[in-house]
């Protein structure tokens, strides 16, 4: 019954996994960007959310209704304004301005709000919980995991049900004709990572309500991105979800073996879908 | 008539080659004119410079009476230019109807209903309706060339540019494609083609220009052009005899 236990329990973790990845994948998708600061994006959200809440004394996950809209502005801001001077032919120059990026955000949260570990604060949530059979599940994690489902078929059903989901997908398509057919790549690649990170903005919050969190811990969340991303194949959201919750379950299995084993049993997990196969589990099916 | 397409000294040159060589045009209101010349004379360059994916070197387009030289290639399609590739080139990643939406969308500015009814209007003129929901990437040849005119006429273009669309088909399909091209001529659009299949071209076009080295070296009425010494001797190759 444990192991059963630690496979829901990885589960409902995969689902926090695959919002920290759904913002990366929908990048990369829709311009070929890898976003290194993209793990210290989260961690912004979570310091957004924590002023927020500490401003107004709202309920974290009420501090949404700001941390989403403000992340989206950002993203539209540091697109027009930066990353679409990087994108071109070389993978090279986003790769090192999303690094700088990602430097320059972990010092600026560290100036603002120290070193110190920080926590939000649900209340009653964090620690609730219904039985299931035998099983004990957390309302948090399963509300997690109900809102990665949520989120990434709200974005699937957006790009193939929509004008702006067209609008994506055809500027991944082919850039050049797309601006001949009247799209300004500029400004949708803006939306694009405005949408990416009001998605972050919510895997931001949900990460600070479920454990503590302080400037330096962007580069790991980025790591699980990756993998959960990669696990499941590039440009499939539902790889991506399948992907993180390969990831949770692998990590809670290997944390039931020996608790220091908890993130090097996630790598192993990734390394072995790597070497078996590295397209992914899910490659988006080409046309 | 008001000409809907100026062209004005119109230079380009890449390196030491020069591909559009002061080039100069006017396109009234509801004409459709030819080109044709030698593979290489500049003529797809000449389709660049005016949708705007080449800037020029020297010279200056208007498009409706207005200055579009600096203007970005995805505002020139919004004004009401859209253009066909003599290589197509589909999003093939997307069905034949979302790449018609793309244009209704984007370029043409609708939306919602509007925007569906205008492509599946096309895709029956194209006939390309029976092909709706397939990928672009699976298309054969004269499906994919049907998409390129499909995509164009989405963006309800002012001007319509085609880049060789009648090459590589056979002559019922040509006699198809000939039959719509006239359907849209005839409903007022502007036309600029290119085509080496002189004989569509022909059937088509109110005035023929010839172009080689980048240079205009002929306009007028189609079969006097045709008939011009020089014209044949450049064009199709055929030694005058002094």
């Amino acid at each position: 019954m444990d192991w059963v236990n630690a496979i829901v329990q990885g589960t409902l973790l995969g689902g926090l996994y695959a919002l920290f990845a759904a913002g990366l994948s929908l990048i990369f998708g829709v311009m070929r960007l890898v976003n290194i600061a993209h793990g210290d994006l989260i961690v912004l959200a979570a310091y957004l959310g924590l002023t927020v809440v500490m401003a107004t004394g709202l309920h974290p996950l009420l501090a949404l209704v700001f941390v989403v809209p403000t992340m989206a502005t950002i993203g539209y801001i540091l697109q027009r304004g930066i990353l679409n001077f990087t994108l071109g032919d070389d993978l090279l120059p986003p790769l090192l301005v999303t690094f700088g990026l990602s430097v320059i955000i972990q010092n600026g949260l560290l100036e603002m709000y120290s070193a110190d570990p920080q926590k939000m604060n649900a209340g009653a949530l964090e620690t609730a919980s219904f039985a299931m059979g035998s099983l004990s599940l957390g309302v948090l994690p399963v509300l997690t995991f109900a809102i990665a489902v949520v989120v990434i078929a709200g974005l699937q059903w957006m790009f193939y049900h929509t004008a702006i989901g067209r609008a994506f997908r055809a500027v991944s398509d082919n850039q050049d004709i797309a601006q001949l057919m009247g799209l300004n790549k500029r400004h949708i690649f803006g939306l694009a990572m405005a949408l990416a990170l009001g998605v972050t903005a919510i895997a931001g919050i949900l990460l600070g309500i479920r454990t503590s969190f302080d400037p330096s811990v962007g580069g790991g969340r980025l790591i699980f991105g990756f993998e959960a991303v990669i696990i499941g194949g590039l440009g499939n959201l539902w790889g991506t979800l399948a992907g993180g919750v390969i990831l949770g379950v692998a990590q809670t299995i290997g944390a039931k073996i020996d608790p220091g084993w908890q993130i090097l049993a996630g790598h192993i997990a990734f390394l072995i879908v790597l070497a078996v196969r590295p397209q992914g589990l899910f490659p988006r099916v080409s046309g | 008539m008001p000409s809907i397409l100026q062209l004005n000294g119109l230079t380009k040159s890449f390196g030491a080659v020069t591909v559009a060589d002061d080039l100069s045009c006017d396109l009234e209101q509801g004409e459709a004119l030819g080109i044709i010349g030698p593979n290489g004379a500049g003529k797809t360059t000449m389709f660049n410079l005016i949708t705007g994916t080449l800037a020029p070197n020297a010279g200056s387009i208007r498009f409706q009476g207005q200055d579009v030289t600096s203007l970005s290639a995805a505002r020139r399609c919004r004004a009401g230019m859209a253009r066909s590739f003599q290589v197509p080139q589909p999003f093939s990643g997307m069905t034949v109807f979302e790449n018609a939406m793309i244009a209704a969308t984007q370029a043409a500015g609708l939306s919602g209903r509007a925007a569906e009814t205008l492509c599946l209007d096309v895709l029956e003129q194209t006939e390309l309706m029976n092909k709706a929901n397939t990928l672009a990437g699976g298309l054969t040849l004269l499906n994919r060339k049907r998409l390129e005119l499909t995509r164009a006429l989405c963006a309800k273009p002012k001007l319509l540019m085609l880049d060789e669309i009648a090459g590589g088909l056979t002559e019922n399909e040509c006699v198809s494609l000939v039959r719509t091209i006239k359907e849209i001529h005839a409903s007022g659009v502007s036309i600029i083609w290119i085509e080496h299949v002189v004989h569509a071209l022909i059937s088509v076009v109110d005035r023929l220009i010839v172009i080689d080295f980048g240079r205009k070296i002929a306009d007028g009425e189609p079969k006097a052009i045709m008939k011009s010494a020089e014209v044949q001797e450049i064009y199709l190759g055929i030694a005058i005899d002094d």
